[in-house]
């Protein structure tokens, strides 16, 4: 039954997958500017040369046509060569990929251990100073552009108190360590579990909540069980069901984010290849990081739905 | 007669009951309240305190400190930061509303077809939403914006259209519930047209969601946008917005030697969004209790 269920959600993406992949192609043709004056600087062929260049990237094609022989050559795991630095694409992608799952993976892991206490704290004695504090944070956090978050902590960690460092991945190429490495990861991990955690504040909060009222809970109470007891077993096992929901439908979020967080920090992950890409116009890569994002979400998404349905008995595979 | 007044009444009530809810929650008031007092303050100030934020006054130099003739300093280019954060709220602003309404124009309309019609026009407009939906927004806007060149009009525009899946996801769920409604069967059962249907029962039913919606993605459109100037793919200069106000302090010499060019649009931008948020939130308890987003 479980293969089942999970084929069918497989299938369910690869419409969506395709569905991108056309988005992302079609955007892309419709920019301005020809890529071969991208490739090869604006007047510098006769015009016979340009054609045969035309011909050999398949420009002198129609669209849809072009956009078969790419996803064909994706599909082989040819993403095409940048326009800006003239290497592989999908190397270009794999080598920066690391870093920003690094970030984004630990600002989830992070985010999610401090919002689960702040969020049963608030649930467990609601309208107490402990609910107010956490739901101040879960507000302002909501609020604050992650940007701004991150400006402000360079300015008070690397400025100001010189304690951290504010950019890169380690201080110098040769020296390596995970100490460094950690050092340097703390301050875009945090801006990017801050800009998670208002939401899984909440989500905790409301769904602890809930369940706190249910019929198991008041008979694990009549049973003469210890109060921190039936709040960790009975009530939060069942309160984070939904909270892992909140984390597939963050995904998208947090990736946009790692954009942001990752110029500021000069972290050498997607997001700052993006931007590079983007203001040299480099559309081979652009389209290649797109797609290659989707992937990602899209795996991440169906991992919090299976991992929603090893949790929640109730739901059937079907 | 007696009929129509009892009406009035009721309805006066339901008004009545929604004020008293929003009003016992303080947040929501001072939310209120500061939206209002910054909506006033960015279309009164330039013409009061002549603000200009396009001159150049280099006569005292670029990157000054703050001073009485310039309260915020001056920018590397010798423009005046106050007006420039006050020019800045209005783009903010209208952006935000501005790409909220395409979104709602989008949106509303789509879900109601997918709602009522079923059938394919509903798993297309449906399954389209979850791809939209599955997808980093920013990635696509950054590249929509790339193609079509950034600018206010375009990042209204881009934002806008990537906003529709919350209003048509919304109008969808209570189009399923509301034509289930005896009512509407009722008006079925004795002739009346769909779009009378949809546009008497159905969206009068929506309104209030609808509204709570919006506010939200008021807020968050205005985040959007702000991310992007500060990416610099966003509005451009010389036209200000929060977000390009601080897209200088990427270096790190502005970011430490003059906290006061980058701290105060920061702040304005978080001090807005807040505000929409509480009032977002005590709409949301007023209008309908059991509702949750």
């Amino acid at each position: 039954m479980k293969l089942k269920y999970v084929g069918k959600r497989i299938l369910i993406i690869i419409p969506t997958f395709i569905g991108i992949t056309i988005l992302a192609y079609f955007l892309s043709s419709m920019s301005p500017g020809d890529p071969i004056d991208m490739i090869v600087g604006p007047s510098q062929l006769s015009a016979e040369d340009i054609a045969r260049l035309r011909h050999s990237y398949g420009l002198d094609q129609p669209v849809i046509i072009q956009y078969f022989h790419w996803f064909a050559r994706m599909l082989q795991g040819n993403f095409g060569i940048s326009y800006r630095t003239a290497e592989p694409v999908l190397g270009m992608i794999l080598s920066r990929i690391g870093p920003t799952l690094l970030i984004t993976i630990t600002s989830v892991v992070v985010s999610v251990l401090l919002a689960i206490p702040m969020g049963v704290g608030a649930a467990v004695k609601p309208y107490s100073l402990w609910d107010y504090i956490s739901s101040g944070i879960s507000f302002l956090a909501a609020a604050a552009p992650n940007f701004f978050v991150g400006l402000l902590l360079v300015y008070i960690f690397g400025v100001s108190l010189k304690i951290l460092p504010v950019s890169g991945m380690y201080t110098t190429a040769s020296s390596k360590s995970f100490g460094d490495l950690v050092r340097h990861m703390i301050l875009p991990v945090a801006v990017l579990a801050f800009q998670q955690i208002g939401n899984l504040i909440r989500q905790v909060r409301g769904s602890m909540l809930e369940v706190l009222q249910e019929d198991y809970i008041r008979t694990a109470r009549e049973k003469g069980l210890k109060e921190g007891r039936i709040v960790i077993r009975h009530g939060l096992r069942n309160a984070l069901i939904p909270v892992v929901t909140t984390i597939g439908m963050n995904l998208p979020f947090i990736v946009g984010g790692a954009v942001v967080t990752e110029q500021i920090f000069g972290w050498p992950g997607i997001g700052t290849l993006m931007v590079q890409s983007i203001h040299a116009r480099d559309y081979p890569c652009i389209m290649g990081i797109t797609v290659f994002i989707a992937i990602v979400v899209l795996i991440g998404n169906l991992i919090t739905d299976l991992v929603y349905g090893l949790l929640d008995p109730r739901i059937s595979y079907k | 007669m007696g009929n129509k007044n009892e009406k009035k009444n009721k309805k006066s009530s339901y008004m009545h009951d929604v004020l008293e809810r929003f009003l016992s929650h303080k947040l929501a008031v001072v939310g209120l309240g500061l939206i209002i007092l910054l909506i006033i303050l960015v279309i009164v100030l330039p013409p009061l305190l002549e603000l200009d934020p396009y001159t150049s006054h280099a006569q005292g130099g670029f990157n000054q400190k703050p001073s009485a003739a310039h309260w915020l300093g001056t920018d590397r280019t010798g423009r005046d930061i106050f007006a420039r954060l006050v020019y800045g709220g209005r783009i903010s602003l209208v952006v935000g509303i501005l790409s909220t309404i395409v979104s709602m124009v989008i949106g509303i309309p789509l879900g109601l077809l997918a709602g009522y019609y079923r059938g394919w026009v509903e798993t297309i407009i449906m399954r389209l939403a979850d791809i939209f939906m599955s997808f980093p927004s920013m990635m696509l806007i950054l590249v929509l914006v790339a193609v079509m060149g950034p600018s206010v009009i375009s990042i209204t525009v881009v934002l806008g259209i990537l906003g529709w899946t919350q209003f048509a996801r919304l109008i969808h769920s209570r189009v399923l519930s509301v034509r289930e409604k005896e009512y509407v069967e009722s008006a079925k059962a004795i002739g009346t047209k769909n779009w009378k249907i949809i546009t008497k029962y159905i969206l009068p039913n929506s309104f209030a969601p609808c509204l709570i919606t919006m506010t939200f993605r008021t807020a968050s459109s205005i985040l959007m946008e702000a991310s992007l100037s500060f990416l610099g793919m966003g509005v451009q200069p010389p036209t200000a917005s929060w977000g390009n106000l601080m897209y200088d302090a990427q270096s790190i010499v502005v970011l430490s030697k003059q906290p006061w060019t980058w701290i105060p649009p920061g702040l304005c931008l978080v001090i807005t969004v807040l505000s929409i948020n509480f009032f977002g939130d005590g709409l949301r308890d007023a209008l309908d209790p059991k509702m949750k987003i």
